[in-house]
């Protein structure tokens, strides 16, 4: 009995002896977590790196939040060059953990922190990460597009040689081209000018080079005819362009006597500008032939009825899928999309273009066989799997990042 | 004067003199196109100057923290060379200057539109036709024929008889059935257009001649 006293008193005394150790330890960890919520979010793994891929002159820079802390109203990215300049960069909204630094030059050795803003003071700053960007050559998501490229541009160049070596390259009728020597030839029963507007964007716009080479076919015509030419431009740089083209063209119909600078000529880049002054020609030059073949917008269905309101026998053509229904409904002849295109090749008949054409037709053979498989695998692949994956690597195959 | 009256006077009597055309040519439109046509190619030159040359050339070229940037002489010479076609004996320089805009912009373009118009077009008619619901089955395949038939429509090296005829037929009728729809959904947008102008007329025009004729406020 006196041992179990003993052993009762000796537990008590143990007991109120170490309560006291506890409790310090609870509220030295009460102090800490205490000082952690009260302290603002700082980031962490901060790293930076040179972007990949790129034409160089960016940093792409990631990193993590604390979990602990207060939330900083905004972070703000500063950065520091071998100079000793240190700048604030950027000041993103809480919550960002990437930012890509677009403002910095090739072959430099950029350092970036963090700072934490509460308040609009800094609470909080991160360790440091250093990078250095550079430009890299190749670009891997598009390497599937640079051997589809590779191999239509064989494809063409194959086409091209067997056309120089006097194989006779089949291309099908064109209507509305096969309508350029009648117009103009009308235009020059009628004794009226012809008119030939090619569209209202620059030189570096695909259709307006198209549209270029169709110009030298008809300015060919109209000095062999005998017509008058008017070219009014939207662009000074078509302007020039087509004065070089329509002088060409005059010069191998033998007449070059016959060309004058004057009727070509810029109205104004505004759209509508242009618009008004191609009507304004329409209805009183009375051309009994006009060419609207280019890139067209709005003023595409304004240029058209004016042109039928004053009689005169249209051809246009554009790639501009929304401008197309206008041109239907309002002109003789209508070249859709890449008959715009295949215009210069049918027209002028040179092996080179036509070997051009028959390549891009290869490809267009190769996407149609490509699409049917892809469709039939993907269909099938949902009830027999290896197929799913062959539609995967068909889809690989043209997905361009 | 109220200048805000006179703006909207000038506008009004400019949108009457362009309207004026759907009568016939008069010199009420001869001014209206003159006047507009003169001031948007004032305005693009401004506008070109301002936007393109200033920033893009000659602060390149003369940098605001000082120096001077040999590089953005080269551009500026082939820019005098278009210039040189006003002066004969020289016009030929600017053949250089124009083979560099078009090589430039068809090799640019080239990538560009050979992704977005070939490649993205491909891949998003790559896809399954099954599916639960009928109508979407059935949309898939007109999808996917009018993409196939499209396509041969605009082969050039067949003649268009037999089956690829018939193809191209199918391809040419899709193309048409969705010309019609972009026509019908585009005269909608040209209409608002026009009620815009109206509403002009109607809202702003209109209530300022009681104004200058001393009945309103």
């Amino acid at each position: 009995m006196n041992n179990l006293s003993t052993f009762l008193i000796f537990l008590l005394l143990f007991a109120a002896g170490t309560a006291p150790a506890d409790n310090a330890d609870q509220s030295e960890s009460v102090v800490t977590e205490a000082a952690e919520e009260f302290r603002v979010q700082e980031a962490v793994d901060l790293e930076a790196s040179d972007t990949e891929e790129d034409a160089g002159g960016s940093v792409s820079l990631t990193w993590h939040m604390e979990i602990a802390g207060i939330i900083p109203d905004s972070l703000g990215i500063m950065r520091s060059d071998p100079s000793g300049g240190e700048e604030l960069i950027a000041t993103l909204p809480e919550g960002f953990v990437m930012y890509n630094d677009e403002s910095v030059d090739n072959g430099i050795e950029y350092s970036y922190w963090i700072v934490s803003y509460l308040g609009g003071t800094v609470e909080a700053c991160s360790d440091r990460a250093v990078a250095v960007p550079s430009a890299q050559w190749i670009y891997k998501g598009r390497i599937g597009m640079l051997i589809i490229l590779f191999l239509m541009a064989a494809v063409i160049i194959y086409y091209i040689e067997s056309g120089k070596k006097g194989k006779e390259l089949f291309i099908r009728e064109i209507a509305g081209l096969e309508a350029v020597d009648d117009a103009v030839g009308r235009a020059t029963e009628m004794g009226k000018p012809v008119l030939y507007v090619p569209g209202i964007a620059d030189m570096d716009d695909i259709q307006t080079i198209a549209s270029m080479v169709i110009l030298g076919r008809v300015a060919r015509k109209t000095a062999e005819y005998g017509s008058s030419l008017l070219v009014p431009t939207s662009r000074s740089v078509v302007m020039s362009v087509a004065q070089e083209v329509v002088k060409e063209g005059y010069i191998q119909a033998g007449r070059p006597d016959a060309y004058n600078k004057e009727n070509i000529q810029y109205l104004t880049d505004d759209q509508f500008g242009y618009a008004a002054g191609v009507d304004g020609i329409m209805v009183r030059e009375k051309p009994a032939a006009i060419f609207l073949l280019g890139t067209f917008y709005a003023e595409s269905l304004i240029l058209a009825e004016t042109g039928r309101s004053v009689g005169a026998i249209q051809i246009a053509g554009t790639a501009m899928p929304s401008q197309i229904p206008f041109f239907v409904a309002a002109c003789d002849y209508t070249l859709i999309g890449e008959e715009l295109f295949a215009a210069s090749a049918y027209l002028s008949r040179e092996p080179k273009l036509l070997g051009s054409l028959k390549g891009q037709d290869a490809a267009k053979l190769f996407f149609i066989i490509l699409i049917i498989v892809g469709v039939v695998s993907a269909t099938i692949g949902d009830y027999w799997s290896p197929l799913k994956s062959v539609a995967e690597f068909l889809r690989k195959l043209v997905t361009v990042n | 004067m109220n200048w805000e009256i006179l703006g909207i006077w000038l506008g009004a009597l400019v949108t009457f003199c362009l309207y004026s055309f759907l009568y016939r040519d008069n010199p009420f439109y001869k001014f209206a196109e003159h006047l507009f046509v003169g001031m948007s190619a004032g305005y693009w030159v401004i506008y070109n100057i301002e936007n393109v040359l200033i920033p893009n050339w000659w602060q390149k070229m003369f940098p605001a923290e000082g120096g001077f940037s040999w590089i953005w002489v080269i551009p500026g010479i082939f820019a005098l060379f278009m210039i040189a076609r006003i002066v004969p004996k020289i016009a030929s320089f600017s053949r250089l200057s124009l083979g560099m805009i078009i090589g430039a912009g068809a090799g640019l373009n080239m990538v560009s539109f050979f992704q977005t118009n070939a490649l993205a077009q491909v891949k998003g008619t790559i896809f399954s036709l099954a599916s639960d619901s009928v109508w979407s089955v059935f949309s898939s395949l007109v999808l996917v024929i009018g993409v196939v038939s499209g396509l041969v429509y605009f082969f050039f090296s067949k003649a268009h008889t037999g089956v690829v005829g018939k193809t191209a037929n199918v391809g040419i009728t899709i193309l048409m059935v969705a010309f019609g729809a972009s026509f019908g959904y585009t005269i909608m947008a040209r209409l608002s257009l026009l009620i815009g102008r109206c509403q002009f007329l109607l809202e702003d025009w209109l209530p300022t001649i009681p104004r200058l004729l001393g009945f309103g406020g």
